[in-house]
């Protein structure tokens, strides 16, 4: 009895992702008559091809490469120096500063939609790679972690390289980043696949289409302002092409994912 | 003496560019956006010229005691978004502590795919679970099979209550409170909401099933099985033994799962953009189509304020639940 319970809820679960598949591989007609069959009748990659041809992914897909990857080295350099700082140097308002970086934690981003896009309007940055990029390359979260983590590891190697007159900066790079490898691949992980999926940022950030990120363009695509109407198998197709970078990564890298969470769990 | 000059600017350099980007576009916005919600700001030039006309409360008073559009909208959007916290807050917690106590102790495959849909993208996931809603998509379809008639759900405004009681009583209909009829506020989340429901729900359960998971398994073995010799039943050993060990876990689920709704957006945006008949419109989208579609930046303000507060006050509260729960 569990387990056809289990099996049934592994069917809802991975099933919309089989739809998913099938169907952008599938002509309007079918899509349309047979939602649920696995396999396309005719396959075709004409989805495919007018995604490609016809809409601004090209531009999407680059744009989300750039702004992911800029984001994703940014947060681990940065988050790490201030985890790092925070954790091991004794610096005047350090207290202070873990408490407000608690408290930034809890500010929910819904409610900055509007404040960040006075922001970037006031500093002239709106509609610009920069204001997709810097308001987003620090979270409070990623500090939080790596904080905890460097709190975790023994100081003796690092008292050992400044005994030998290493200064802060290069203790950090040529000792104790190379010691946080499980950390690095962690916080890398996470933050590439928050910079990938990111969306409500994206509409205060910008507006001109040849900045949209793939969320973006794909919101806009079915929001229909492009007019491509009801063409499911379009749809689905650059939905696809959205979800496979996090799906390639989270299979690959599944364990730490799941240890994040329990850390996230193990905290509250 | 020196040193500790040294490592205090060391400090202060290694948290610099953290303490930058945070105080300006997470601290300076908020001061700037409390400013804009006392004003009449159109979106052109800037907020802080001296034409932009100073209004006091009047958006907040919009919002709650001046009869009109703005409250309308507003009210409608906190009933939208109170049916669907008070579902997916017991959906989301039931059936992640389900899926947690099916795959414990059991092959990875199953955490896999439980967890899978929680990492995807919001964005991409909806328009997947628009065409598996659509008319004549897989839900309707599966219905079909089971001999019912799936509705249209996206274009479907009518309530379940509504559905379920049938046609309201005119008492309901012809008075009400803060400018909805109480008809309005009881006809519970329409139809094109529960299919918004639906997709969080799946999506978000396999988080908070890794949560319980990490509980269960902090859970030592030897309580069950001093239990098991003392004869207690399967049911038994749940009741007594394991629930009352994943209360901590339960407490934190809840209240992650109340701060967590009320701040959905993505699904609304990609799905709905708040209809059909604004059923789905909810603070923080109303708030961003206030500001951004009809340009009354001052009103989205205030909106984003009192959310923040309905926030705030969440997360106060689940942090002295859980520092109760410490002591």
């Amino acid at each position: 009895m569990r387990r056809v319970i289990l099996i049934v809820f592994s069917i809802a679960f991975v099933y919309p992702f089989v739809i998913q598949i099938a169907n952008s591989f599938k002509t309007g007609p079918d899509a349309t008559a047979h939602p649920l069959s696995p396999i396309p009748d005719p396959a075709t990659l004409s989805a495919f091809e007018r995604v490609f041809f016809g809409t601004g992914m090209p531009v999407w897909l680059a744009n989300s490469l750039l702004v992911t990857v800029v984001l994703t080295l940014g947060r681990v350099l940065l988050d790490s120096m201030a985890g790092y700082a925070l954790a091991r140097l004794r610096f005047r308002g350090r207290r202070g500063l873990f408490a407000a970086i608690i408290a930034v934690m809890a500010v929910p981003g819904v409610v900055l939609f509007i404040p960040k896009f006075l922001v970037l309007n006031q500093l002239g940055m709106y509609d610009s790679y920069l204001a997709l990029i810097l308001p987003i390359i620090a979270d409070a979260a990623g500090v939080f972690v790596m904080k905890q983590f460097f709190e975790s590891v023994p100081r003796s190697v690092e008292e050992a390289a400044r005994m030998d007159g290493a200064g802060t900066f290069r203790v950090f790079w040529s000792v104790v980043l190379p010691m946080s490898r499980p950390a690095l691949i962690t916080l890398t992980i996470l933050s590439f696949q928050s910079a990938w999926n990111e969306f409500p940022h994206t509409l205060v950030a910008v507006q001109n289409p040849s900045l949209f990120t793939l969320p973006r363009g794909l919101a806009d695509l079915v929001s229909g302002s492009l007019g491509v109407g009801t063409q499911f198998p379009l749809k689905l197709a650059a939905a696809l092409l959205a979800t496979i970078p996090v799906a390639v990564i989270f299979v690959v890298f599944q364990r730490h994912f799941v240890r994040d969470q329990n850390q996230g769990a193990e905290k509250g | 003496m020196r040193s500790r000059t040294r490592e205090n600017l060391a400090g202060w350099l290694f948290v610099a560019p953290v303490v930058a980007i945070l105080g300006l576009f997470m601290l300076l916005p908020i001061l700037m956006a409390l400013w804009v919600s006392l004003t009449g700001w159109n979106g052109q030039g800037s907020p802080f010229r001296a034409g932009v006309p100073y209004v006091g409360g009047e958006n907040y008073a919009r919002l709650f005691t001046e009869d009109g559009l703005a409250r309308e909208n507003f009210m409608t959007s906190i009933r939208n978004n109170i049916y669907y916290v008070a579902v997916v807050v017991p959906l989301q917690t039931a059936l992640a502590l389900g899926l947690a106590l099916a795959v414990n102790k059991r092959k990875t495959f199953f955490r896999t795919a439980f967890y899978f849909p929680s990492v995807t993208s919001s964005v991409a996931i909806s328009v997947v679970f628009l065409f598996i809603f659509s008319n004549s998509g897989a839900v309707n379809q599966v219905l079909a099979f089971l001999g019912a008639d799936g509705p249209q759900w996206f274009t479907d405004p009518r309530g379940v209550i509504h559905l379920l009681i049938g046609d309201p009583p005119a008492a309901l209909t012809g008075h009400g409170m803060l400018g909805l009829s109480w008809w309005e506020w009881l006809s519970g989340p329409s139809v094109a909401m529960c299919a918004i429901i639906a997709l969080v729900v799946w999506t978000t359960s396999g988080t908070f099933m890794l949560m319980f998971l990490a509980a269960l398994q902090n859970i030592p073995r030897t309580l069950d099985e001093a239990a098991m010799i003392d004869g207690a039943s399967r049911a038994q050993r749940f009741r007594k033994v394991t629930l009352p060990l994943l209360k901590p876990t339960m407490f934190l689920v809840l209240t992650l799962g109340l701060i967590g709704t009320w701040q959905v957006f993505d699904q609304i945006y990609v799905m709905s953009q708040g209809d059909p008949a604004k059923t789905t419109l909810t603070p923080a989208f109303l708030s961003y189509r206030t500001a951004f579609r009809d340009f009354d930046y001052g009103a989205g303000t205030a909106i984003s304020f009192v959310l923040f507060l309905i926030i705030v006050l969440l997360t106060l509260l689940q942090r002295w639940i859980m520092r109760e729960r410490k002591a």
